[in-house]
């Protein structure tokens, strides 16, 4: 991390959106994530996204949960509203602000042993109901605010940096958001910011629960021998290692697949992750097919990324419960309160 | 053999098996001595089971309107086989044991100290009824029939009750009047007269007849809740049920049939408490029902919400703790965990009704008070209250009340260059501004963290902005002392050095207490406490007392250790009074306890005061 602060003045000429904001205006504090975190990217993603589809800032509420991506909120979008609840409840909270004013875009950022452990439940929930949110899951595979223990997303057989093995079975946030209703599922990874952002994008623009699991490798906790999410040198371009205190970190990767095409994050054990980027042929609008692909490469060992699938005319909680179209955090008491007379006539039914 | 002889003041319990559609015909009977004139209590005791168990119906009947439980029982409807032996013990001597003597019984079964009234019903039933359903249905009713005959109850009265029940299901209503009547024949020509008699009279007035949890969802209808997130447990899911009930009947936009309002079951009270959290900090008013177990799961969010201080309305509807404890029975004994609910240093606004009325103002209360003070506001009621139809003052809502929505800043104040400073006392009363998401477009926005923070709501763990805030917390605090819900003082006929303190449920059995105590000549002061924080008028009307009883239904005097804890009090100037085996307390159990003790001050050296 750094401690110098990003200065306020803008640049004349950088570029406006059509809502009159220039990409900076849709930065936050200062990232306090180890250097080349992909979380940090993740959040440059947002930015992005959030900028192109000129979405003013402060019409975006951005939650979060506890841990390392639950802190990112803070590190975009800073003149939004911003939430860090409690661990592994950002859905709940998220939901109940969404029924409060269904205005707003809902940002939802969570982590792997946020969402994957202790907030299996919450995930799983909120996607049964359609509240429209975008939920991203920065997924490295370790706790890293408490130093690197497994979250519940570590494959089998991955040995954390104290030389444990994870002998558990991997829960797979993709498959269980197909299964369980989501309208919208993607796999990114944080490396590619190029298939990041349209994901992102078409996240924000659904009309119901957007699911996307991001690939953010941890460089300080997962980037040994024995882990399956580190990423050590996978391009000729990343050659700097950083080193900050005696945190050995790792680079970030960064790279731009053709569709089809796999991204391989070599392991120093020898094994290797893949990362096999979706071919244009996909149909993400069908959701059986999206399973089966999905299941196709797990079961040859490659984690598929990209659009699986999108339910385009989907609807969200609020058209499930016939809420009024106006945000019910604008009702006054002349609209919510029966009044007295009412009152007078119910009292004379209990007699 | 001794008979009591008893007119508008007598305990009838209904023995049925859970199920069995008794609970509607119990209903009838109770509202058909209300309708006479005649005050009563009625109380469900029933276990935690949906068919087969055993259920009792208890109905003090109370022209001089005492409505707490009186205990004693001194008619039993015995109409569960299963549970005979238990019924018949329970009557009092003198009292009376009405049967169902289709199968005979052996004489051992009964008790020579008692009256009993045997009518063959399911023989009854079985001659005129082919439908198994029906025949079961039918017999509460017949029984009810021969009840208002033995007992006088005017049968018009319950024809009236079936036209309001069945109104359009002229078939029905029919079937039913002719299965009272049945009823009624049978009795006038085989049944002796009882002396257990209801006569009309003038004691009802304008009263109302309801639940607790009803009263308590209206108040939140009234009160602008639109957001209720909730997950089943007894006692306290009928409030979301009743909820989802007057919000359809009230909240429904008559041109577009749009709802102003959201109701979700969520998965677990986690959840429940975390949306009506993010509502709450979103500026849609919220509120949430659970029991005991809930508030359990509750208590981190709970810590959130005290800590990052957003609105937060929680109706505990108490059951009988800990775990998994008494779910069907009463207590208060919650007080402590929702008190200081959540680690580290931590204090909840808590609202104590004493019957349906102040569960619906109080309910609206909690939202306002939620709102104006950004915390956590509990409104603690019981399974006693709730679950139970109680006669209390109706309701009542002054025309034009506005919500108090507590410090917003607006759009406007921030352009006019408002200082916005989140968690900053500017006003002196520990309660800081707030703004809603999406207020402005370049100013207002924070971010809300369960971590600590400086006054501008930014990241800090330094230990004088750390002091700063939870300061500026005990000093809001102090301030809700203020808004709450002031305590009711009842001054003795004569003066007394004795007080006595009591809340919630209680309230009608102490009233009763009084009343007793005093024709007794024990004199006490009587302070109802509404809520916590305690405002000053606690610690003045102990400190002017030299004995001050805590009634409380709980084991361990948890209302007792919060005023020894807040108001630093010695505990020996307050003596526990303490009921707590599930049922609900009676005046009986308080005048005698209360009576033990002054006796035994009176022998006693007079203490020693020690002034603070």
């Amino acid at each position: 991390m750094t401690y110098i602060a990003k200065p306020t003045l803008h640049h004349p000429t950088l570029t406006r959106n059509k809502v009159g904001y220039t990409r900076r205006d849709y930065e936050g504090k200062v990232s306090t994530l180890c250097a080349g975190c992909g979380h940090d990217s993740i959040s440059a993603a947002i930015v992005q996204a959030c900028w192109s589809l000129d979405i003013a800032p402060h019409r975006v509420a951005k939650l979060s949960g506890i841990g390392c991506s639950s802190k990112t909120p803070d590190y975009f979008l800073g003149a939004s509203h911003g939430f860090n609840t409690v661990h592994g409840r950002m859905p709940s909270v998220l939901t109940g602000a969404n029924l409060a004013n269904r205005e707003l875009l809902y940002m939802g950022v969570s982590g792997d042993g946020d969402s994957a452990s202790i907030g299996l439940g919450q995930f799983a929930h909120a996607m049964r109901r359609g509240v429209r949110m975008v939920y991203i899951v920065e997924n490295n595979g370790v706790y890293g605010l408490t130093k690197g223990q497994f979250s519940a997303t570590a494959d089998r057989g991955s040995k954390s940096k104290k030389g444990a093995v994870n002998n558990d079975n991997p829960v797979d946030m993709v498959g269980m958001a197909l299964q369980l209703g989501a309208t919208y599922v993607a796999r990114g990874f944080s490396g590619d910011k190029g298939q990041l952002v349209p994901l992102i994008e078409g996240a924000i623009r659904h009309g119901g629960a957007a699911f996307i699991d991001v690939i953010s490798p941890c460089v300080a906790f997962n980037n040994h021998a024995g882990s399956t999410r580190s990423y050590d040198h996978v391009r000729a371009h990343n050659e700097a290692v950083s080193r900050i205190d005696f945190i050995d970190l790792a680079p970030e990767i960064h790279a731009d697949p053709a569709p089809g095409e796999v991204i391989l994050l070599p392991q120093p054990d020898g094994s290797q992750m893949r990362l096999r980027k979706l071919d244009a042929g996909h149909d993400p609008t069908d959701r059986v097919a999206a399973m089966h692909h999905l299941q196709t490469l797990q079961s040859r060992g490659e984690v598929v990324t990209g659009l699986l699938y999108v339910d385009p005319e989907a609807q969200d909680l609020h058209a499930a419960l016939n809420t009024t179209s106006r945000p019910l955090n604008t009702l006054n008491a002349a609209e919510l309160c029966p009044g007295p007379a009412a009152l007078a006539k119910l009292n004379a039914s209990l007699r | 053999m001794n008979r009591i002889e008893a007119t508008n003041d007598f305990v009838v319990k209904f023995a049925n098996v859970n199920g069995s559609g008794s609970a509607s015909a119990n209903e009838l009977f109770a509202k058909a001595v209300l309708r006479m004139g005649v005050p009563v209590a009625p109380r469900n005791i029933f276990p935690s089971n949906i068919q087969g168990l055993p259920t009792w119906y208890e109905v003090r009947v109370t022209e001089a309107g005492w409505l707490g439980r009186r205990g004693g029982i001194d008619m039993m409807v015995a109409m569960n086989p299963q549970t005979w032996a238990q019924d018949v013990a329970e009557v009092e001597p003198g009292g009376y044991l009405f049967y169902d003597s289709t199968r005979p019984m052996p004489a051992s079964a009964f008790r020579p100290d008692i009256n009993v009234i045997g009518m063959p019903v399911t023989a009854i039933c079985n001659a005129t009824y082919e439908d198994p359903r029906q025949r079961t249905l039918f017999k509460n009713i017949m029984v009810l029939g021969a009840l208002s005959v033995l007992m006088d109850i005017d049968p018009t009265v319950i024809e009236q009750l079936f036209g309001e029940q069945y109104r359009g299901k002229e078939r029905l209503l029919e079937s039913n009047v002719r299965a009272l009547n049945a009823g009624r024949s049978f009795a006038k020509d085989h049944l002796q007269g009882i002396g257990l008699k209801v006569r009309r009279a003038d004691k009802v007035g304008d009263r109302i007849f309801v639940e607790g949890n009803a009263a308590a969802a209206l108040g939140c209808v009234y009160g602008g809740a639109t957001v209720c997130a909730w997950y089943p447990i007894t006692p306290s899911s009928s409030v979301a049920e009743a909820f989802e009930k007057y919000c359809q009947k009230f909240r429904v936009d008559p041109a577009t049939g749009e709802h102003h309002y959201a109701i979700v079951q969520a998965e677990d009270e986690i959840a429940s408490i975390g949306m009506v959290t993010g509502a709450g900090w979103n500026g849609a008013r919220a509120f949430t029902a659970t029991s005991g177990p809930g508030v359990s799961l509750m208590t981190e969010f709970i810590g959130l919400a005290y800590f990052a201080e957003i609105p937060v309305t929680i109706i505990n509807v108490q059951r009988g703790g800990p775990s998994t404890g008494m779910p069907t029975r009463t207590q208060q004994a919650d007080l402590l965990a929702c008190a200081y609910a959540s680690h580290g240093d931590t204090k909840h606004v808590l609202l104590l009704p004493q019957d349906p009325g102040e569960c619906f103002s109080m309910a609206a209360d909690a939202l306002d008070l939620a709102d104006r003070l950004q915390t956590p506001v509990f409104l603690m009621t019981d399974l006693d209250i709730g679950m139970n139809q109680r006669l209390c003052e109706p309701f009542q809502w002054q025309a034009g009340r506005e919500y108090d929505r507590g410090k917003v800043m607006t759009a406007e104040q921030l352009d006019a260059g408002k200082e916005f400073a989140r968690y900053k006392d500017v006003d002196g009363d520990g309660i800081p501004w707030r703004t809603y998401p999406a207020t402005h477009a370049s100013k207002g926005a924070y971010f809300t963290r369960g971590t600590t923070r400086n006054p501008q709501a930014a990241y800090s763990e330094a230990g004088p902005d750390y002091l700063y805030n939870v300061q500026r917390l005990l000093k809001k605090f102090a301030t809700a002392a203020t808004i709450v819900p002031q305590p009711v003082v009842r001054t003795a006929a004569k003066k007394s050095r004795l007080g006595v303190l009591y809340f919630g449920s209680t309230a009608p059995a102490m009233d009763e207490a009084l009343t007793a105590l005093s024709a007794a000549g024990i004199h006490l002061d009587a302070m109802r406490l509404r809520a916590f924080p305690f405002p000053d008028s606690v610690n003045d009307f102990i400190a002017s007392h030299d004995h001050v009883f805590v009634v409380e239904q709980n084991r361990d005097a948890q209302m007792r250790s919060l005023l020894i804890n807040e108001l630093e009090i010695d505990p020996a100037w307050l003596i526990k009074v303490l009921h707590y085996d599930g049922t609900p307390i009676t005046a009986r159990f308080i005048t005698q306890t209360i009576t033990e003790h002054v006796h035994a001050l009176a022998v006693a050296p007079r203490r020693e005061r020690i002034h603070g």
